[in-house]
């Protein structure tokens, strides 16, 4: 049979380590969260909150979240083109190369090698492996998509190469920077030019990481999981190519009201809201494809985990450009708030499709149907509950914040020190730290499920139509 | 099917089309405004050796996590941090460091506000300074020394003028002292506080003359902004003792309203007359005769 060519054994590498990464920006992130609260758990010169928040950023991007993109996508490429890998040995040297660029980047952001810009903290040596392990990557899955066996690329395909090609672009420009020793550089560009240039790559990595790669995730685990086809091929056009065109347009609205020029802001502004439609465009998919299916909310863990993510992307997705818009952005942008948008993303959309993928994948990596699904929907309302903490205190703590930054007397002078608006913030970050523990709770049990399915799961009979395409 | 879902490279090559329009149009073509004559600004100098030493410091500790350097031309903005930021202002900074979150304030303007004495405390032990604040502290700066060779290659691959005295002065220099010249150039170059100084016209009268209910009020507010310098009573510190303040109250006012520039004393003006007012009330009656 051609699926015994296919390699799973790489797709289970990717899932256990990218996992292992995401644990480790879990508890960082718990960390970082209560030294906000307490500044005595700060251990400087290491382990302080200016050198953790990075490592608690780049191990949930860049391990947890492309970690597992590298196996969904290496999962996926070989069923929709129905062929093997164009080179297994290739994939296992970027598995290999990308912990060692992840090892890497942990113990030079804990040492202080950063370049300062948020989500591109890795200094130039690291710069240098990330671009090797993406052209690996890159390599192996337009080689494999060329030499394919079927025809149509499916939507998922088109989402995986525009990922590609984005990321290879963002990355290699923002990185311009002329290197002073091994581990410092000073950034090519300098003041309103590399602020605009950082943000031009920072809003795309949310979206060639953060957007593009769960949406392959998703067109292709929601079919596969409900047994029903995606509602609209012409809708998934419109998404596509609608995120593609518009999305680089919008980076500037991370910098209303600064020194960049008006006209960006403005431009960014406008693309911001138009995004709406391309974005909704897949939300609306998602759920029409659900029409007639809805009792499978219910009976389908994975449907769950999907549906709920999707619905965490169009909330996101509204949220965002109502941030990006220059009134509302004056009143909430350096607050609180921010944070909880991101987490939003982040815990709910990026990482509630890719448990549902993670879920699909376990029998087929283990060759064991999965151990438990009570297990897994307590992990479904943990996470849900914990994410659902987080964002909503820190919508309610951002706002309280802005209104007290704003807040001016009768006599024209600030209502309020900033100390006082700090003072403010306390119970919100207590109720943001436990919201992090309840989430941990989640994974452990996603973990502890996961580890009990490869050694106790029901074997799954050969001919059972898990091990399918 | 449409072509280019079944031709790969055709395919690749729309995408990166698609990508690159708006990366085209918003972020290359600005650089024909930025950092040109049309945004110079004249007084904006290069950072000094000890001042560049000190920028990497704050690179190196993230301080820009929780700091962001950008003041928005927004009314309360500008009256808590000072005047808004212009791009000109930016033109050495390689990175900028605008920040994204401000968990601590705003530093764009923080140069001059403090004296250097106050921000070596700060840095030591925050809450000393500011008792509920949640800033991590950062003693260990003063056991670090700053490497004079290789600041003056940073100075080079910048290509900032120095001089082989500065580099000289280096020895012996901590990364303390040069976090806190770093922290005191920033937003310093234009002479906004000058610009900002509020004339006071016409005579100034103590809304507040003989009025001892306020003097509550007026101890809160010294405790919250003048007790870290000048002591809880009293009694001096980084600032001289004010025991025996003795002045009119209009020339009392003023001081605190505008700081004094050269003496280190920040200006109060963002609390506002009826505050400073409180103030000068409290700071009367503690006169011990």
């Amino acid at each position: 049979m051609e699926q015994s060519k296919y390699d799973t054994a790489i797709v289970k590498s990717f899932v256990h380590w990218s996992i292992l990464w995401g644990v480790v920006a879990i508890l960082v992130g718990i960390l970082i969260s209560f030294q906000m609260v307490e500044p005595g758990l700060n251990f400087p010169p290491l382990f302080t909150y200016g050198r953790l928040r990075p490592i608690h950023t780049n191990a949930g991007i860049f391990g947890w979240a492309i970690g597992s993109f590298f196996a969904t996508f290496l999962y996926m490429v070989q069923r929709l083109t129905r062929s093997p890998l164009w080179s297994p040995r290739l994939a296992r040297f970027q598995l290999w190369f990308f912990n060692a660029t992840i090892i890497a980047a942990a113990v030079t952001l804990l040492l202080g090698y950063n370049t300062s810009k948020e989500y591109h903290e890795l200094e130039w040596p690291i710069d240098i492996m990330v671009v090797i392990l993406w052209v690996v990557f890159a390599i192996n899955i337009i080689m494999t998509i060329i030499k394919r066996r079927e025809e149509q690329m499916y939507i998922s395909l088109w989402f995986m190469l525009a990922t590609i090609v984005g990321v290879a672009i963002l990355y290699l420009v923002n990185a311009a920077e002329v290197p002073v020793s091994l581990f410092k550089s000073y950034s090519a560009y300098a003041g309103t030019n590399d602020a605009n240039v950082q943000w031009w790559y920072g809003h795309n990595a949310v979206a060639l990481v953060l957007t593009t790669p769960p949406l392959a995730v998703f067109y292709y685990f929601l079919p596969k999981s409900t047994g029903v086809p995606i509602y609209s091929h012409r809708l998934g056009i419109i998404a596509f190519w609608g995120i593609v065109f518009m999305y680089l347009w919008t980076g500037a609205h991370h910098l209303l009201w600064t020194p960049v020029p008006d006209w960006v802001q403005t431009l960014a502004m406008a693309f911001s809201v138009m995004l709406i439609a391309p974005s909704w465009a897949s939300v609306f998919n998602g759920y029409l494809s659900m029409s007639g299916q809805w009792h499978q909310m219910r009976e389908n863990y994975l449907v769950k985990f999907l549906i709920l993510g999707i619905t965490f992307y169009g909330l996101q997705t509204l949220q965002g450009p109502l941030q990006a818009i220059r009134s509302f952005s004056g009143f909430i942008h350096y607050t609180e708030w921010v944070p909880g948008h991101v987490h939003m993303g982040v815990l709910g959309w990026v990482s509630l499709v890719l448990f549902a993928a993670i879920y699909y994948l376990a029998p087929r990596i283990y060759g064991r149907e999965l151990y438990s699904i009570p297990l897994a929907n307590l992990h479904f309302w943990l996470v849900l509950t914990g994410q659902l903490i987080y964002s909503i205190s820190l919508w309610i703590a951002g706002v309280q914040q802005a209104g007290m930054w704003h807040s001016i007397d009768p006599d024209g002078s600030l209502s309020y020190s900033f100390m006082e608006t700090l003072i403010e913030m306390y119970p919100y970050w207590w109720i943001r730290a436990f919201s992090g523990v309840i989430y941990l709770a989640g994974i452990a049990i996603f973990i502890y499920n996961l580890a009990m399915t490869a050694r106790r799961g029901r074997p799954v009979a050969a001919d059972d139509a898990v091990t399918g395409v | 099917m449409i072509f280019w879902e079944k031709k790969p490279v055709v395919f690749l090559l729309m995408a990166t089309g698609a990508i690159l329009v708006g990366t085209i149009i918003t972020m290359v073509l600005p650089f024909a405004w930025v950092n040109t004559e049309a945004d110079r600004i004249e007084s904006v100098k290069p950072y000094a050796p000890l001042e560049l030493a000190g920028r990497d410091v704050y690179i190196r500790e993230g301080c820009n996590n929780c700091h962001t350097q950008t003041v928005r031309p927004l009314v309360a903005e500008v009256l808590r941090y000072g005047d808004y930021s212009k791009s000109g202002e930016f033109r050495y900074d390689r990175p900028f460091l605008w920040g994204s979150r401000r968990v601590g304030p705003d530093l764009a303007r923080i140069g001059g506000k403090y004296p250097d004495a106050w921000h070596f405390q700060h840095m030591e032990n925050p809450q000393s300074m500011v008792p509920r604040s949640n800033m991590p502290a950062y003693a260990f700066l003063k056991k670090n020394a700053v490497d004079p060779d290789y600041t003056r290659r940073k100075m080079e691959v910048l290509d900032f003028p120095y001089s082989e005295s500065r580099i000289r002065d280096l020895a012996g220099q901590t990364e303390m002292d040069a976090v806190v010249a770093y922290l005191q150039k920033l937003g310093s170059d234009i002479p906004w506080r000058e610009a900002s100084r509020a004339a006071i016209v016409g005579e100034l009268q103590n809304p507040y003359q003989d009025d001892s209910s306020i003097i509550p009020q007026g101890e809160a507010l010294y405790a919250e902004h003048c007790a870290a310098c000048h002591g809880k009573d009293l009694a001096g510190g980084i600032g001289p003792d004010i025991h025996d303040v003795d002045m009119p109250d209009s020339d009392l006012y003023e001081i605190l309203y505008n700081g004094i520039t050269d003496g280190g004393m920040p200006a109060f003006s963002r609390l506002g007359p009826d505050r400073v007012w409180k103030v000068v009330n409290y700071l009367k009656y503690q006169k011990r005769h």
